[in-house]
């Protein structure tokens, strides 16, 4: 199977790939400031996220921390 | 069918039924975006009189489809909220906003690394380049008016009226290329007749269209989700989750 | 359905129609700037002005490309098919510029009619194709538009 689709590549080497015959650079560097924007936009969120529920357990675990506080104060 | 606008209104619900949707759909979404850009890259061959620049068409034309049909989401989303006070539309019109902005920056920037090697130019303000960065603007206007409000449902009003507004610029953005004389040319994809793109060009591009489609569903999910996370943080299931992701570690 | 929010419902839609037709009616009013270019018909017909920056696009003349030796000067033709409008321009022209191919030419008319260029821009049009296909076309007898030659 992969020599079937080995077949079907235009570019047949890396350098090649790079060059693009000469567009290289217009290419690999459109896909790549895509690439970056995109995984932004997957990652940040999730980030986001996972902050916010980190700080609010914390909150959580000092709020019952401060009432087992108090109970012992008394 | 009330009944499902009702549970649509939910949080918990929400936020469960999207952690099932993306568990499959975001494993797809980024398969579907290897294989569409192995395809465009890898497997096709250059263009006729572009040679192989004609390739970041695999990258702009879908985030350009993505970046118009977006505006209408956070749109129409906004809309929801102002007629039915529906919260659960203002957070999906807050969360479509950035990615729309992203979007259109891929396609504006993507256009302008195309346009130097084949039109012999970075930038023309042509009825489609201008306005699809007022199409930036729009969006990034949305996010910063959403900002500017300390309370969040005038926000929401606020930023509903300006999508409403600029919604017409999306069918002068569609039909800029036939109405006036623009340096962009017209589109290849037709709906009625035959699409003037080969066909061993048309299939990665479509999946590609597909991906994109797909890309903004998940962050849009993802975004909403983060968003109902801190608006309900004072609720029970909102705390329980907190405790258990921290006891995940 | 609930008069409230009938009435936000006929708010929402008063402010689409409004701003579209604010936005349409501006876009009317200014429709001749929104043009990038003059078509050589209106160039032919007076309609572009002399002395200013104005840009001219068409089709490029089969035939009308004139390199010079020595120099970066290139004389062609712009051409819509209902008129022409001659080109001098000093410089690299575009990779895809070419005879039979689209280009938008900036520049100022001189008295001649003839628009002293300062830059061409190449135009391609929509079609698609890998360059076999190209090549088949051209052989029978077709422009890569699919139409006969």
């Amino acid at each position: 199977m992969w020599e079937a689709l080995s077949q079907k590549l235009y570019f047949h080497s890396i350098d090649a790939l790079l060059a693009m015959d000469g567009h290289g650079t217009f290419v690999w560097s459109a896909y790549l400031i895509t690439v970056v924007v995109v995984a932004a936009i997957l990652i940040a969120p999730r980030r986001r996220q996972r902050r916010f529920l980190r700080r609010l357990a914390g909150e959580i675990k000092r709020a019952r921390g401060d009432r087992a506080n108090v109970r012992e104060d008394i | 069918m009330w009944s499902f606008f009702h549970k649509l209104g939910s949080p918990p619900w929400l936020y469960a039924i999207s952690g099932s949707i993306l568990r499959w759909l975001l494993p797809a979404t980024l398969l579907a975006l290897a294989v569409g850009l192995a395809w465009g890259l890898l497997f096709t061959g250059p263009e006729a009189r572009q040679g192989n620049s004609y390739r970041i068409i695999y990258i702009h034309v879908p985030a350009a489809v993505v970046a118009l049909a977006g505006y209408y989401v956070m749109a129409i989303a906004g809309a929801v909220n102002l007629i039915w006070k529906m919260k659960m539309a203002d957070v999906a019109m807050k969360s479509a906003a950035p990615i729309g902005a992203a979007l259109t920056f891929i396609a504006l920037v993507t256009g302008a690394i195309w346009g130097k090697p084949t039109w012999g130019t970075w930038w023309v303000w042509d009825a489609r380049i201008t306005s699809m960065l007022i199409l930036l603007f729009l969006y990034l206007g949305v996010l910063a008016l959403y900002e500017a409000f300390d309370n969040k449902a005038a926000a929401g009003k606020a930023c509903a009226v300006l999508s409403l507004v600029g919604m017409v610029n999306i069918p002068i953005i569609y039909k800029s290329v036939d109405w006036w004389y623009s340096l962009h040319q017209p589109a290849s994809i037709k709906f009625i007749g035959q699409s003037t793109i080969d066909s061993s060009m048309l299939h990665p591009l479509l999946l590609m269209i597909a991906a994109f489609y797909a890309l903004f569903t998940c962050c849009l999910l993802l975004n909403m989700r983060a968003e109902l996370l801190q608006r309900e943080a004072r609720t029970n299931w909102v705390k329980k989750l907190a405790v258990a992701a921290d006891s995940r570690g | 359905m609930h008069p409230v929010r009938k009435q936000r419902l006929y708010l929402v839609l008063f402010v689409v129609l409004f701003s579209s037709a604010a936005v349409g009616l501006v876009t009317y009013a200014l429709r001749g700037n929104i043009n990038l270019f003059f078509p050589p018909v209106d160039v032919a017909a007076g309609k572009a002005p002399s002395g200013q920056s104005i840009r001219v696009g068409g089709m490029v003349v089969e035939g009308s490309v004139q390199r010079s030796d020595s120099s970066l000067d290139v004389h062609f033709e712009l051409t819509d098919y209902e008129a022409s409008v001659p080109v001098v321009y000093s410089g690299i022209l575009p990779d895809l510029f070419g005879e039979g191919q689209g280009a938008v030419a900036s520049g100022v008319l001189d008295a001649s009619g003839v628009l002293q260029a300062t830059e061409v821009l190449a135009k391609h049009d929509e079609n698609y194709m890998p360059p076999e296909v190209a090549d088949a076309l051209e052989n029978s007898g077709y422009d890569h538009k699919g139409n006969a030659k």
